[in-house]
């Protein structure tokens, strides 16, 4: 069952409920692209229908609504640490299942791993009520059945969207009061994509093992990537940060502490005092990187964290594809060719 | 505020030199800790940076910073009643239950002595807990030796070799990497043994090479190792080896699993 929705009337629901939310979904930013005549589809808050670009895969992902960029932990002054606040409203974000999916890779690593909870994270995440876009078909690049993220079920809204109007379903009682003041009640089960183009084999991870890091796959990557660390960047799952500290100019002895994204295929993300520096070649970095979407994280908690979203394989400046990547370490092992005895 | 990555602010008590670029602060603190844990030192404007704590007693720990870069610059112009800004302590710490009437052998490089050393004197002032002790501490040269008085009272009851990688003229005593004289430890009963190695990569990797040539067992053998760190709570990513979050599961490992971690 769901409401079908004008996109007049829909954006009297998103002005309805601007008060209590604040509202993000992907957002096209007019030739601010790769190239200079290429636009840039990134998460943005919105206020209208108009303003959702739903016919492309964002290049970004809807994880820094709630993960930002760069994060104030606290402030301090010559005594004192004030923990930094955030807006008390709630959180709508309009995304796709992979997403959704990749959701739970960062709730794991955020608010399970270790003893403590990242009060950040958690203050932001506790906020949130997912509309799932409706994908019918797939992008690009895309392999989220691949890699069963290709459909989502913790989801308040579901919505396809048309040229004039929208069609959603609403689980979320609260939203429900709402739209049924505006839509009409239809039939509707959101669809969900069922084939991508391409495919990923991932290997299981009982037949990977750490004999498999000496591997000559890797060596192509030290002469292909650049180390610009796109790939960790626009990817929903990558989720490793660096702290830093800042003096504000006014005031020395006042500033604060920030956390920024950091990736492990860009330098120094592992450099120590003494000059020690692990994965300084680049292939191993596509390694680790690799591992740990396809294998260490699945060791830790039980499955894969890549969900195949692609956009990895989109951004890459090296036309690099970490998917065939992937299907590389599968045929390898097939092979029989754990090491490279 | 139950917030985990707010520090405490906490008053250095005493600054002990220990070579041109080595001080040992002894700075207040409370929480309860266990050899080989260490903590997240912050000066805030500055930065903060993952310190063992090589040595503690009743509120207050101590810890031996090199100075190497922003924070540890910063901290070196520290003064006894000047501010440090502390959270843990973090990590799993040794397991030294294990070590208690077996045969200890602690084979130390450099500033690696540090996370070790309340362990050396945790036996060192029960020496009967121990079946037998031996320490081997290498430093890159004479300059650089850290904590002279304690080796000189660990002395008294411990073997202890003592090694420069290059000596001056003045220098009388051993000189040659420490991986050198681990054939030289006197090993009574292999079942015994219990061998602790901690220092700079590359060292920790060849000691260990030395101590499985003698038939060391590999569950017999504990390292400890030092990764970028930013978070020490399991959330950053910089310390992950393979599953494996050293800030969380670590420093300490066993060998079996240190062997294991290819970073
Ligand atoms: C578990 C653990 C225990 C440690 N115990 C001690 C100790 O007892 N005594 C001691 O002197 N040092 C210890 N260190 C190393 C200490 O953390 C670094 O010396 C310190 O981070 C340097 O900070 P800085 O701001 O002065 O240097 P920076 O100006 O940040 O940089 C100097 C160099 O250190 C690197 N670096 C930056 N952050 C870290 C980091 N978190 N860990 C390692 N390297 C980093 C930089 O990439 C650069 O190459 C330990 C490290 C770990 C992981
Ligand atoms: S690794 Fe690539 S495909 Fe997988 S989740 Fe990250 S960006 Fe998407
Ligand atoms: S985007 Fe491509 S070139 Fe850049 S770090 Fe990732 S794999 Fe390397
Ligand atoms: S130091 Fe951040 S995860 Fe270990």
């Amino acid at each position: 069952m769901g409401f079908e929705i004008t996109n007049k009337d829909f954006n009297k629901i998103l002005e309805s409920l601007k008060d209590e939310y604040k509202i993000y979904a992907p957002k096209r930013f007019y030739k601010r692209g790769r190239f200079s005549d290429t636009d840039l589809i990134r998460y943005d808050e919105i206020k209208t229908i108009e303003e959702i670009e739903y016919k492309e895969k964002s290049q970004y992902s809807p994880k820094e609504v709630i993960y930002p960029i760069t994060q104030t932990l606290f402030y301090f002054n010559e005594d004192e640490f004030k923990e930094s606040t955030v807006s008390e409203k709630k959180i709508l974000i309009f995304l796709r299942s992979c997403d959704i999916n990749g959701m739970r890779r960062l709730d794991t690593i955020f608010l399970e791993n270790g003893p403590y909870k990242d009060v950040y994270y958690q203050r932001l995440r506790e906020k949130v009520k997912f509309v799932l876009i409706e994908c019918s078909e797939s992008f690009d690049n895309c392999f989220c059945v691949s890699m069963n993220s290709n459909k989502a079920d913790n989801y308040d809204i579901g919505i396809r969207f048309e040229d004039n109007k929208v069609t959603c379903e609403v689980k979320d009682d609260e939203l429900k009061k709402i739209f049924e003041a505006f839509g009409d009640k239809v039939e509707f089960e959101l669809d969900y994509v069922k084939e991508n183009k391409f495919k990923v084999e991932v290997p299981n991870k009982d037949d990977l093992s750490v004999e498999f890091f000496n591997n000559k796959v890797w060596e192509e990557y030290s002469k292909r990537c650049i180390a610009c660390g796109r790939c960790n960047t626009v990817c929903m799952t990558c989720s490793c940060f660096t702290t830093q500290d800042i003096a504000y100019e006014e005031n020395p002895s006042s500033g604060e502490r920030r956390r920024v994204w950091a990736g492990c295929h860009i330098d120094k993300f592992t450099n120590m005092a003494g000059g020690h520096e692990f994965r300084k070649d680049y292939g191993s970095r596509m390694r680790f990187k690799t591992m740990h979407k396809i294998y260490d994280y699945n060791k830790r908690f039980g499955e894969n964290m890549c969900v195949g979203c692609g956009r990895c394989d989109d951004q890459c400046p090296q036309y690099i594809s970490f998917a065939q990547c992937i299907n590389k370490v599968s045929e390898t092992l097939k092979k029989g060719e754990a090491t490279n005895e | 505020m139950n917030n985990p990555l707010i520090p405490q602010k906490k008053k250095v008590l005493d600054v002990i030199a220990q070579t041109d670029i080595d001080i040992t602060y002894k700075v207040e603190f409370d929480e309860k800790l266990k050899g080989g844990q260490f903590v997240q030192v912050s000066i805030p404007r500055v930065g903060e940076a993952p310190i063992s704590v090589s040595d503690f007693g009743d509120g207050y720990i101590e810890m031996t910073i090199r100075k190497v870069g922003k924070l540890t610059d910063e901290i070196y112009n520290l003064k006894p009643g000047d501010y440090m800004y502390l959270r843990g302590p973090y990590g799993n710490g040794f397991p030294i239950e294990k070590y208690e009437n077996k045969h200890l052998i602690i084979a130390a490089g450099g500033t690696g002595l540090a996370p070790v050393k309340n362990i050396v004197n945790h036996f060192n002032g029960d020496i009967d807990k121990v079946k037998k002790f031996d320490l081997l501490l290498g430093f890159k040269s004479p300059k650089d030796i850290l904590f002279k008085d304690e080796i000189e009272n660990w002395k008294k009851n411990i073997n202890l070799t003592l090694t420069v990688d290059n000596a001056d003229e003045n220098w009388t005593g051993n000189s040659g990497l420490i991986t050198t004289f681990v054939p030289n430890v006197e090993i009574d009963n292999m079942d015994d043994v219990q061998v602790v190695i901690v220092g700079p990569p590359v060292m920790m990797k060849f000691t260990a090479l030395e101590f499985l040539k003698l038939g060391v067992p590999k569950e017999q053998i504990w390292v400890s190792f030092e990764r970028k760190m930013s978070c020490a709570i399991g959330k950053c990513g910089h310390c992950k080896i393979d599953e494996t979050y050293v800030c969380l599961e670590g420093p300490v490992f066993n060998y079996t699993k240190g062997e294991e971690l290819i970073d």
